[in-house]
């Protein structure tokens, strides 16, 4: 771990003074990291700035859009005025939309979506390039980047993650302590018993669900790789058989927990008129026990916290012999196929990443810079039996497969729906059972697999 | 040199007359016929939204919509909304014929009546939200009058909360009919409500064989109006419930095939089947309604 500490500290400062010096690739030794991004973007503009003069040649005006509507108006602009130190010709705009996702979508259908964006998640990674500028060679650009092969078409990288997050259970020390809980749950029969001794010994919820914002439920679907316990389920095994939602395969186990958390009414008590922002707060301050939801809410949380010590993170409980926390990306950031200034747009990219410390400070997660360090709250984690990893990215030839199935067959594996049919049917609002619905699923899943198997 | 004055008088009318219907012809195209005939474009295909390339697949998505009974079942949620259509037309005729007669303070009244009408429906769907909450605002107003035993989870009891959503929606569209109505009724001379006063006939009789034979015509167009309303439900059970908890209306289950799940082709085919639908009630309304009279 030292060692790669070190290693990280060198291959940031070859990078960054490679970026910013722009040309020194040619009369430098350093090879590898730099080439790789000079080649990537900044090729053009490498060979003719003089060395020490960083960037000066940059010019123009970019316009960044970002989800980050709290923060446009304050950190970015810090993040701005130091990118400027380096490239002082550069003006930078920045735009926030609320709802990012449905907004960004709709605006690519025009040529006008900013300089720099985030690589919406809904659009089909096949379509990448059509919209998006590659940014280097995958085999390169890998040597300095996690998680890029999650938007990578055909060995090129069209984003790079604007924080690596790891997902799990976010629960309230202060919570458990009261339940009597000494020990964090491990297995699933376990965290029910803590939930339950929530319900029993204290006034909070013992597990919130978010139900009414919907969105919060697709969290569940991040931790399926820690209740499979490998790391090759997502794109691997889950490919391997259409029947995926049968008792006893991850998707089955994960979502029971879910529908007996509803059923023995350790969630809150009227999920329709559930409320986001205040959920926050709820968990932060003693109110809610448990939600299941990535990093980047941790810093949230904490940020309305009376003590932020309070606020702790496990991985989702699980039968698996190995404990594993899956690393995923956030969006992804990259420039637009239509930007005026791409240069100025990729020295952009470069700085957020690297230099801007958004990563790990406002992004919340672990950096996609390799070698990176482990945030605090992870720190805990040294040296025990949990191990953090990203997942393995699909076989070639089966790139895009479980997302094409689960449109297909209207699954929405990354949609709210069928999470709040299991929470109806397990309060009793719907006549189906567990069962029925997961039998659904699975025979919608079955046929569409077929379909996208055979396509092929 | 092209000069207006050259030309004849008629021809001047002719090109005056052009030259300003151009603007509007322009944006009523690009709006409205534009958009609808791309949908029908669309319907053919099996675009996802944002790709560049897009395969014909001809009647396919049809097909898909006809096999699959669950894309109609939504509808049975369109009752809840059709009955409430009803409701909220009894209530506007009501108001606006108490409104036009003499009653104190008649245009604040007239105001709160059409205030809803003005606002957002995303911003009503959140005051009613807040309305509905466990210890909201309905829940407060039941326990300060004493009905405490009729609190209720408004919008998780899976046999109200249709109810609830077609509450919202008929305090929001109210106003609009009952402005129709009361404009209608205004049209309606003074003399024959004094002449029938004279007769000896009550308030009642006064609508029945007045203000009612009166405003048919309008009655009629506000029904034509509410039921094809009732069909396309869209703002109020999606911002309250994002049609989750079986609230969910054909329009809604369109957006979700459109955007969830990025099938813009088999949407717009939904799409064209909910327009025709319209259509149709639309027409079968205007048949029957003509036999009546």
């Amino acid at each position: 771990m030292k060692k790669s500490k070190t290693m990280m500290g060198l291959m940031a400062l070859t990078l960054t003074t490679g970026l910013f010096a722009g040309c020194s690739s040619n009369n430098n030794a350093n090879t590898g990291n730099e080439q790789a991004t000079n080649n990537a973007g900044a090729g053009t503009e490498a060979t003719t700035t003089p060395a020490g003069e960083a960037g000066q040649d940059l010019k123009g005006e970019i316009t960044v859009i970002t989800q980050r509507t709290d923060i446009v108006d304050t950190v970015f602009k810090d993040y701005a005025a130091k990118f400027n130190e380096k490239y002082p010709d550069v003006k930078v705009n920045f735009e926030a939309l609320t709802t990012y996702e449905d907004q960004i979508k709709i605006r690519m259908s025009t040529e006008d979506y900013g300089d720099v964006l985030l690589l919406p998640t809904s659009v089909a990674i096949k379509d990448m390039p059509d919209f998006f500028e590659p940014l280097g060679q995958l085999a390169e650009m890998e040597q300095q980047y996690t998680g890029l092969e999650e938007r990578a078409v055909d060995g090129v990288a069209y984003g790079i993650p604007i924080t690596i997050n790891y997902t799990g259970v976010i629960y309230n020390k202060k919570v458990f302590q009261d339940a009597g809980i000494t020990e964090v749950p491990k297995t699933i029969d376990q965290f029910m018993t803590a939930l339950q001794s929530i319900k029993d010994k204290t006034e909070a919820v013992p597990i919130y669900t978010n139900y009414a914002a919907g969105w919060p439920l697709t969290q569940w679907e991040s931790v399926l790789p820690t209740v499979a316990g490998s790391r090759d389920y997502v794109n691997i095994t889950q490919l391997a058989a259409p029947d995926n939602f049968t008792p006893g395969q991850p998707h089955y186990d994960l979502y029971k927990v879910m529908y007996d958390a509803a059923q023995k009414g350790l969630i809150e008590e009227d999920p329709t008129t559930t409320d986001w922002e205040s959920s926050k707060a709820d968990l932060a301050n003693g109110k809610i026990g448990t939600m299941v939801l990535g990093s980047w809410a941790i810093g949230q949380i904490k940020g309305v916290a009376t003590n932020p010590d309070d606020i702790g993170f496990m991985p989702f409980p699980t039968n698996a012999d190995t404990i594993l926390v899956p690393l995923a990306d956030d969006y992804n950031i990259g420039v637009s196929v239509h930007s005026k200034h791409k240069e100025a747009a990729r020295a952009w990219v470069d700085f957020f990443i690297n230099d801007s410390t958004y990563p790990t400070t406002e992004g919340g997660g672990m950096s996609p810079v390799k070698g990176a360090e482990l945030p605090e709250i992870l720190k805990q984690f040294e040296g025990t039996d949990v191990t953090f990893d990203t997942i393995t990215p699909a076989q070639a030839g089966k790139e895009g497969w479980v997302d094409r199935i689960d449109k297909d067959a209207e699954v929405g594996l990354w949609q709210p729906d069928f999470k709040k049919f299991i929470i109806e049917a397990a309060i009793g609002n719907r006549k189906d059972s567990f069962d029925d619905i997961m039998k659904d699923l699975n025979d919608k899943w079955a046929a569409s697999y077929a379909k996208v198997t055979a396509a092929k | 040199m092209f000069k207006l004055s050259n030309l004849s008088y008629k021809n001047q009318r002719i090109f005056i007359i052009l030259a300003f219907s151009i603007v509007p012809v322009v944006l009523l195209f690009t709006f409205a016929y534009l958009p609808v005939i791309k949908m029908f474009q669309y319907s053919f295909t099996n675009w996802n939204g944002l790709s560049k390339n897009m395969e014909y697949v001809g009647f396919d998505n049809y097909k898909t919509i006809f096999t699959k009974p669950e894309y109609f079942a939504v509808f049975k949620v369109s009752l809840y909304y059709f009955v409430a259509t009803f409701v909220q037309m009894g209530l506007a005729m009501y108001f606006a014929t108490i409104l036009s007669f003499n009653v104190r303070m008649k245009n604040l009244f007239k105001g709160i009546l059409f205030f809803p009408t003005l606002l957002n429906g995303v911003a009503i769907g959140f005051i009613f939200l807040f309305f509905f909450k466990p210890d909201g605002t309905l829940d407060t107003l039941l326990q300060f009058v004493g009905l405490e035993s009729l609190q209720q989870k408004w919008l998780l009891n899976p046999n109200l909360n249709n109810i609830s959503l077609a509450g919202a929606s008929l305090w929001r569209y109210m106003g609009m009919n009952f402005i129709i109505f009361l404009g209608a009724i205004s049209s309606v001379s003074k003399d024959v409500y004094e002449a029938s006063d004279i007769d000896g006939a009550n308030r009642w009789h006064q609508f029945l064989h007045i203000i009612l034979p009166s405003i048919k015509r309008i009655l009629q167009l506000n029904l034509i109006l509410a039921i094809s309303g009732a069909i396309g439900v869209f703002e109020i059970p999606f911002v309250m419930t994002g049609g989750s908890n079986g609230t969910s209306t054909f329009v809604i289950q369109t957006v979700d095939v459109a955007f969830k799940y990025s099938k813009l082709g088999l949407a717009s085919a939904l799409a064209v089947i909910l327009l025709f639908i319209v259509i149709l009630v639309t027409i079968v309304q205007r048949i029957l309604i003509k036999e009546e009279a």
